[in-house]
């Protein structure tokens, strides 16, 4: 019944997008006032996807297995809270919540553009309108959520159980809130860049979508590695995974963005640059989706693989690129030359500068993720791209990148000078000094590194210095590229100071190296709700004689039957440690992995802290409008 | 003309990505275990299915001969495709066929060999299955191609014609 409701919501869902679009067009030729049915309309068809959406949730939580969703992914033992969470933990309910947020933001975005133009508004629902149209029918014609099962299996075949864990759970939510925000840039672009309509106003409205979107994807990318680091158990926290680059690539677009629209709502220059990379981040958006959905990529996130969807997502891909490229291409116009050539010392020139690092670690990711796909049809070669490609290309350039990071924002706009600035070359001095001293003292004495942790720290203090001297002024600028300095820092000093040790052990047996003695004593079993635990109890004894109880865990799903290793982590303020065992194939001894990772929790926290600078920046526009 | 020229590489452009990203989506991407290639085989005793007498692995597969050790049962329906094949391959005199009798009920498989005629050498018997899983099988029907206590081929389903064609030039 609830896949009944949800299939024709879906369907009536589809039918109202041709109903805006014909009033829309009424609407954009005829009267001067913007008809309130369209907004109406808009409210239906989201109304309507809820319906959709919430049968589905249902579903789920009534344990339908009428429904081929609810049979693939669900299981009665499975806790309320992953049945739930189950909904859009696969393909077909994942696409229903793109539609969702795709219909609520479009509904917004019309509620909260009123004092602008109507024909923008009107083009840029028509534009979203394709955009929903395309995901309706995909929904409809190759990933239906209300399949019918006949006869009526008994059980269902279970969620993957490295998908049972809360991150996880929001993660898809959150990170699609930022993906499908792009989705607003874009068709807002689209229809600025075709009426002209490119302006201050403009920027200044078209930033608030673009800081909602940055801090929802940043957010995203943080759960979804932080879900790595808990539950995949290999002690770490990116893996340069395609399925990581693809959500990374529409970041790093969007960065860019948001750095170019400051540009232009104070300057009104660099529109070429905004049109661009509206379009951009939207098509990478897309391309990401396409890529993990089609199959076309091995990856962790192992959607079911269906040529079908892959084309179609492809064939309506490239029309959107099309579409853009006929609108930026003929409707275009940069309305002031000479606003686009900078002195060269201001803070424009900085910001352009930011600019074409962000492209380059975006090209770097994107070919990395790629390549292989290229590879594979010109020569048939399998390769993968591993972290040493993109630690090779990206690291060296992180250097500038820092630099120009702490030095832009002192410069002032349209010129700027070096008075009243030696504090700069105090502070590199400062950074410098520190920095040889860590690197010196503790023997890791590679040039790059005391190089890199100096640019970091050098940004670290100046933006440190700002909070100081400038209080909240400039504050959401100061804390983001604050909370890099420091997301910089805690990656570089988690990789140095990391150590590992692997052996394998049986019960009562004791390993010992100069620093550490552990020690497996014992082993117990436990039944949970639809899983059996064996947890490990290991001594570990430092070597300063501080004494730490790990207790690692199998845990042997009923629903499908799989064996995770549920890794046991010690977090303190400094330090992780964290330790994981396995079977060892018809052997009586386990695989133990133990690691000290330090930093791991100010990682969280940097990233934290940056997004939370996109959301001071969205209020403080907020009040100041 | 240099603003025309521009528009016109980037479609070009965008159209050889589709294409290449059309093709790629043709190539299949599903998983392959990886392939316990050149891997020794396990040491284990087993009983002979014919005799209950008790035998390792060291009698079994000695030296240099070439042997295909094939996992079967009786209520396995693709072993009766492939047990043709395994009747031709038993002809051949330099590769031994050995035979991994899989969770079965010994009287059902005597009547299967009755029924197909016995291309084994030798029959192994696992009863409870932990045989197949230390030799990494998947299922039944899974042939092994060994040679010099390596495993050099190992084929996850019934056997075929090119298959056949494959081990045999292997042996040689």
């Amino acid at each position: 019944m609830a896949s009944l409701i949800g299939f024709y919501s879906l369907i009536f869902g589809l039918c109202v997008s041709f109903l805006i679009i014909l009033f829309s067009i009424k609407n954009f030729r005829n009267s001067n006032i913007f008809d309130n049915k369209i907004i109406s309309l808009t409210f239906l068809q989201f109304f309507l996807v809820i319906v959709s959406f919430l049968s589905l949730i249902l579903s789920f939580v009534k344990s339908d297995f009428s429904n081929q969703t609810v049979f693939n992914h669900s299981h009665t033992t499975k806790p309320l809270f992953y049945k739930v969470s189950g909904t859009w933990g696969n393909h077909e309910g994942s696409l229903l919540l793109w539609l969702l947020v795709l219909t609520l933001f479009i509904f917004i975005f019309l509620l909260k553009s009123k004092e602008h133009n109507k024909q923008y508004r009107i083009l840029t629902l028509l534009f979203q309108q394709i955009i929903i149209i395309g995901f309706f029918i995909f929904v409809i014609k190759t990933s239906n959520p209300f399949n019918y099962i006949f006869p009526v299996p008994n059980e269902g075949l279970g969620l993957n159980p490295i998908l049972q864990d809360p991150a996880l759970a929001i993660h898809p939510p959150i990170l699609y809130l930022g993906y499908v925000g792009t989705s607003i840039i874009f068709s807002s672009t689209l229809a600025a860049t075709s009426l002209n309509y490119i302006s201050k106003e403009w920027a200044k409205h078209i930033k608030q979508w673009i800081l909602i979107s940055w801090i929802f994807l940043t957010l995203g990318i943080l759960l979804g590695s932080i879900w790595a680091y808990y539950e995949l158990g290999w002690g770490g926290f990116w893996f340069w995974d395609p399925v990581e680059n693809i959500s990374l690539m529409p970041w790093l677009a969007l960065t860019s963005l948001l750095h170019c629209i400051l540009v232009l709502e104070k300057r009104l220059a660099l529109t070429s640059w905004v049109v661009v990379l509206s379009i951009s981040t939207f098509t990478l958006s897309m391309c990401g989706t396409f890529l993990v959905r089609s199959g076309i990529l091995n990856s962790v996130h192992t959607f079911a693989n269906d040529p079908e969807r892959g084309l179609f997502i492809l064939i309506f891909l490239f029309c959107l690129i099309f579409l853009s490229l006929f609108i930026f291409f003929f409707f275009h116009k940069t309305k002031n030359k000479d606003s686009n050539s900078f002195f060269w010392f201001s803070k424009e020139t900085s910001i352009l500068i930011n600019n074409w690092f962000m492209i380059y670690f975006l090209t770097v990711v994107l070919i990395g993720t790629t390549y292989p796909i290229f590879l594979e049809v010109i020569s048939s070669k399998k390769i993968s791209v591993g972290p040493p490609f993109y630690n090779k290309l990206i690291i060296p350039f992180l250097i500038p990148f820092l630099f120009a990071m702490a030095i832009g924002p002192k410069l002032s706009w349209i010129k700027s000078d070096l008075k009243n600035k030696s504090y700069l070359i105090l502070f590199l001095i400062i950074s410098l000094l520190l920095s040889a001293i860590i690197i010196k003292s503790f023997n890791i004495n590679f040039l790059i590194n005391t190089i890199l942790v100096t640019s970091a720290f050098y940004l670290f203090f100046i933006t440190l210095r700002d909070f100081f001297i400038k209080g909240f002024k400039n504050l959401a600028q100061n804390l983001t590229h604050f909370g890099f300095s420091l997301l910089i820092l805690s990656i570089l000093f988690n990789n140095i100071f990391s150590t590992e040790i692997i052996t394998n052990l049986k019960i009562g047996e004791t390993f010992e190296t100069d620093k550490y003695k552990i020690n497996f004593e014992s082993i117990e079993q436990k039944e949970e709700q639809n899983f059996k635990a064996i947890i490990g109890k290991f001594n570990i004894k430092n070597f300063d004689g501080n004494i730490e109880i790990m207790k690692p865990e199998l845990r042997i799903y009923n629903q499908p039957n799989i064996v995770t290793s549920e890794a046991d982590i010690k977090t303190n303020l400094l330090v992780d440690k964290f330790m994981t065992m396995n079977l060892v194939q018809n052997q009586d001894y386990f695989n133990i992995r133990y690691q000290i990772k330090p930093f791991m929790l100010w990682i969280w926290f940097s990233v934290t802290l940056i997004s939370f600078g996109g959301l001071i920046s969205l209020f403080k526009k907020k009040y100041e409008a | 003309m240099k603003l025309r020229i521009f528009p016109i590489l980037l479609i070009v452009f965008f159209i050889t990505i589709f294409f290449i990203f059309y093709k790629g989506l043709q190539n299949s991407n599903i998983y392959t275990p990886v392939v316990n290639i050149e891997k020794n085989i396990p040491s284990f005793k087993s009983k002979i299915f014919s005799t209950n007498e008790k035998i390792s692995s060291e009698q079994i597969f000695k030296g240099d001969k070439f042997y295909l050790m094939n996992i079967w049962a009786s209520w396995c329906v693709p072993c009766r495709d492939e047990h043709p094949l395994l009747m031709i391959l038993s002809t051949q005199k330099n590769i031994k066929v050995i035979g991994l009798n899989y969770k079965d009920n010994k009287e059902k498989a005597k009547i299967f060999l009755k029924e197909l005629n016995n291309p084994y050498d030798k029959i192994l018997l696992d009863e409870n299955g932990t045989l197949a899983i230390e030799w990494g099988a998947y299922g039944v029907p899974e042939s092994f191609l060994i040679h010099n206590n390596k495993i050099i081929k190992k084929i996850i389903g019934p056997l075929n014609e090119d298959l056949l064609l494959e081990i045999k030039k292997l042996a040689e």
